[in-house]
């Protein structure tokens, strides 16, 4: 699933509900450098839409992949500048 | 007419100035001097601002300005909440870890107003929706100031609502502004993108 990506730092927030997933990935995003991907698992099934939607309209980041598991939703995105 | 030059349009359509036809030199002072402030227009528009009016109390009327907030904060928005109000009770470090849900005037509760209006009632619907969101692993108030405060939001406490309600300065989360009025809301307003009255 993810060796196809250079995943610099995962993220956990399963369990977490709106707004929560998307408040620690920006947190979790800051810390990383420039080009890096952040995999964020969630357990929220609006994290699909709101995550898009975050990383639509925020600069510095860009939404890489989405993968809709049988349990946890997985995201990754990465830090543009 | 047809055969007229453009100077002679120019002399025909009013009084003829010496701005109708500037000179080059003019020109490019001209859009020197609008290009000027353009940069500095859209300097200033590059940060995103969002503004929020606080003015409920209740737990459930809690949690969209926060919710609000703190997303808006992750989309990079500078944020401002200011509460006014029962809105207060939102940021006072006591009262936020127990707001209350009113039964009573609210048709989608389970129960009759008549029923809803006995003594005790708001408890115990209150407790409902507390062992809801504790179930659904909601983010309690207390959570979510916290997290709003950590990624920047700025929350107000209306000064005049402070006094009408008899609240000490001391009362609210650190980091909260106090001495603020409504032209401080309003200013925060007019310079933000989204405005909202909850």
């Amino acid at each position: 699933m993810s060796e196809a990506y250079d995943i610099a730092e995962t993220l956990d927030v399963k369990g977490a509900s709106c707004p929560m997933p998307v408040v620690k990935t920006k947190a979790a995003i800051d810390d990383l450098a420039a080009g890096e991907i952040l995999e964020v698992l969630a357990t929220d099934s609006g994290s699909m839409s709101d995550i898009e939607g975050w990383a639509a309209g925020t600069d510095g980041v860009e939404l890489v992949d989405q993968q809709d598991g049988a349990d946890v939703y997985t995201h990754y995105v990465r830090k543009t500048e | 007419m047809s055969t007229d030059t453009p100077d002679a349009t120019a002399d025909d359509t009013g009084d003829t100035t010496e701005s109708e036809t500037p000179s080059r030199a003019e020109l490019a002072a001209r859009v020197e001097e609008l290009e000027a402030s353009l940069a500095a227009v859209t300097e200033d528009d590059d940060q995103k601002k969002m503004s929020i009016i606080a003015t409920k109390g209740t737990l459930d009327m809690a949690y969209p300005p926060l919710i609000l907030a703190s997303t808006a904060a992750a989309f990079g928005y500078d944020v401002t909440v200011f509460h006014t109000f029962w809105g207060l009770d939102i940021l006072h470090e006591e009262r936020s870890k127990d707001l209350k849900l009113s039964s009573v005037g609210n048709p989608n509760m389970p129960v009759p107003n008549a029923v809803a209006a006995l003594p005790g009632m708001d408890r115990m619907t209150t407790k409902m929706m507390e062992k809801k969101i504790a179930d659904n692993d909601t983010a309690t108030i207390e959570e979510l100031i916290e997290t709003s405060l950590d990624m920047g939001v700025e929350f107000q406490a209306c000064q005049m609502t402070i006094e009408l309600m008899d609240y000490d300065e001391e009362d609210f989360y650190d980091d909260v502004t106090t001495g603020v009025g409504a032209a401080t809301a309003l200013q925060d307003m007019a310079d933000a993108d989204i405005q909202l009255l909850v």
